[in-house]
Formats: C-alpha cells, sequence, structure tokens
C-alpha cells in the first residue's frame, strides 16, 4: 500500500471532482519525465542515422555501436514514456518484463544461432545434391 | 494484489462497515486492468521477437534481387523515425493533460498524436507502394518477405493504435476525463509508447543494418 503515498503527489485529482483512486493512472511521469526522455531519444536516434550515412566507422564496428544505441534507447523509452519501475503494481509489472526479456534473448540467439550453423554446415552438400540432380536433368 | 482478497475475506466475516468495502472493489480492478494489458503488450513483444528472428535468419537471402542498400531510402526513414517519436512526446503531453483534468487540451494532443501516426502511415504506405511498382514486393525473395512481415505487422499496430485513438477521443469528449476513460488512456499510452519502442528495433535491424555492406 506504500505506492498510494507516491502516486498521489500533485495530481490535483480531488480538484476535479473525480472520486476516483490515486492509482487510476498508474504511475505516470511529469513533463519534466517526458522531455529528458524525449531528448535522450532524439540524441540516441540522430547518432546511428549520421553513423551510417555518413559512413563515419567501417561497417562491422557500426553494426555493434548500433546494437548497443538500440538497446540504450529501449531503456529509456522504458523508463521515462512507459514509467516502469521496480513498484509499479507491486513489482509485477517488472517481472512480467524481465521473464520476456529472458525469453527473448533465448528465442533471438537460439534460432540465429541454429540457423547460422545451418546453413554454414549443410549449404554445400545440398548444394552438390541439387547440382547432380540439375546436371541428370539438364542431360537431353 | 493478494492482501486484498485476503482481507476482504478476513473481513467480511466481521460484516464490516462500508469504507473497507468501498476501498475493494474501488482498487482491485483498476491494478488489474493494467497489470493485464502491461503482460497482453509482452505477448506482443513476443510476436515482434518471432519477426525479428526471421527478418534475422532470411534478411540477406536477396534471391539475385535487390538488397536493403538498393532499395532503402533513409532520410524518408528518418523522417518517419522522428514523426513517431515526436507523436510519443505529444501522447505524453495529452496524459499529463487528462491527468490535470484538463478535457480539451487532452483532446487537443490526442488529436495532434492521431495525425502524427497518419503522417507515419501514409509515409509507410507509400514507401510499400513504391517498393511494389519497383517489382520488390513481398514475394520477390526471402529478405523482402521478411521485411514486410516485419515492418507491415507494426504498421498494423500503428493503424490500429490511430483507430483506438479516434475512438478514445470520441469517448472523452462525449463523457469526459472519468476514471474509466483515464484507464483505457493510459492503456493506449503504453501501446502507443511500446510501438515506437519496436520500432527503434525495425529502424536499427531493418533499415540501418540492412542498408551497411
Amino acid at each position: 500500500m506504500s505506492d498510494h503515498s507516491t502516486h498521489a503527489h500533485g495530481h490535483g485529482h480531488d480538484d476535479h471532482g473525480h472520486h476516483h483512486g490515486h492509482d487510476a493512472g498508474g504511475s505516470h511521469g511529469s513533463i519534466k519525465d517526458y522531455t529528458i526522455g524525449f531528448i535522450l531519444s532524439v540524441i540516441l536516434t540522430a547518432i546511428p542515422f549520421w553513423l551510417v550515412m555518413a559512413k563515419v566507422l567501417p561497417p562491422g564496428t557500426t553494426g555493434y555501436v548500433l546494437m548497443a544505441f538500440a538497446a540504450v534507447q529501449v531503456v529509456v523509452h522504458m523508463i521515462y514514456f512507459l514509467h516502469l519501475n521496480s513498484t509499479a503494481e507491486h513489482g509485477w509489472s517488472m517481472m512480467a518484463t524481465i521473464f520476456t526479456v529472458i525469453v527473448l534473448v533465448i528465442m533471438m540467439a537460439g534460432s540465429i544461432w541454429v540457423m547460422y550453423h545451418m546453413n554454414a554446415n549443410m549449404m554445400p552438400a545440398m548444394e552438390m545434391n541439387s547440382d547432380s540432380v540439375h546436371g541428370v536433368h539438364d542431360m537431353p | 494484489m493478494s492482501e486484498f482478497t485476503a482481507s476482504n475475506q478476513a473481513e467480511a466475516g466481521n460484516a464490516v462497515g462500508d469504507a473497507s468495502r468501498y476501498y475493494v472493489t474501488e482498487h482491485h480492478p483498476e491494478n488489474g486492468t493494467l497489470l493485464g494489458f502491461w503482460i497482453y503488450l509482452m505477448s506482443d513483444c513476443l510476436i515482434f521477437a518471432c519477426l525479428f528472428a526471421t527478418y534475422a535468419v532470411l534478411g540477406r537471402n536477396y534471391a539475385g534481387g535487390p538488397s536493403g542498400a538498393e532499395l532503402f531510402d533513409l532520410p524518408l526513414v528518418a523522417l518517419n523515425t522522428a514523426f513517431l517519436l515526436v507523436s510519443s512526446i505529444t501522447y505524453g503531453f495529452a496524459m499529463l493533460s487528462a491527468h490535470k483534468g484538463f478535457k480539451s487540451k487532452a483532446i487537443m494532443w490526442l488529436g495532434i498524436t492521431g495525425l502524427f501516426g497518419l503522417a507515419f502511415l501514409s509515409l509507410e504506405i507509400y514507401e510499400f507502394v513504391h517498393l511494389i511498382h519497383e517489382g520488390a514486393g513481398p514475394q520477390r525473395s526471402g529478405f523482402l518477405t521478411s521485411f514486410f512481415a516485419l515492418v507491415g505487422t507494426h504498421g498494423l499496430h500503428v493503424t490500429f493504435g490511430v483507430v483506438w485513438l479516434v475512438t478514445l477521443m470520441f469517448q472523452v469528449g462525449k463523457h469526459g476525463l472519468t476514471v474509466e476513460n483515464i484507464r483505457r488512456l493510459t492503456c493506449l499510452s503504453m501501446f502507443w509508447h511500446f510501438l515506437d519502442v519496436i520500432w527503434i528495433g525495425v529502424f536499427t535491424f531493418v533499415y540501418l543494418m540492412g542498408t551497411l555492406p
């Protein structure tokens, strides 16, 4: 119940005569939060576009830098726009998010890893097979 | 949340007054809606993760067709990203106005957000039509199939977000900033910001990294 006091600050709920609970909107940010989030997002978006369009770094390095910027920007959006914190919904929002991230990492990394090895290990044999098949079919 | 039900059962036997019952019925459903909607968003996140994984696997299979470097128009994508980012902060202003009880101001900010959403969608539809006219439709290669599936699904989400937003503008206009409408606005707020988070992945992995050699 401790979150009632944190949610109640400065909303002026009582001013406009809606007799609803203090957590009607969940945790929501201030204009300062949105502005900080927006400025950070603009910076974190502009730099990757600039890196790619002006070809500043070699392609391999650029890829890793892009991923790092994307990861940071996702966290910025989560904190400043989605107002995710460890106390929202008694911590269940955070729990659901952590679970999703774990499933997501297993799925993405697993798919990419498996498919990369399928390509690397099995394609040459398949190509040889299809070549010989083509050879037979191409004969008059 | 478990303590609400626990206290409810404990007090039900004692036949307590109205104050505690009011408290229980007022608070429980609202928490439930927001948490439930968050869990929906997380499941939606997994749909996008599948599409991202598909793109990661197929994204370089051009089948002799055009590559991302030849097709993507980065200034256009930058403009699209800007539209979505600005719509995110204007939705934030709408939420702040709604919480302060400024009805017409909230509707105005919602309208501005909707216009930016529509601008984003028009640019995306223009891009898709342009690609299909160039012969780079979804049937051209594995790369283009996964591209249209991923970006198209995101666009579809934005479309339904705009429909929801217009509905809420009328709801707020007719019934005012009631508890229910604030709750709906909060859900749409999460949905809208969540789509912006997905777009970060799209422009980074699809457009920017697809343009790299």
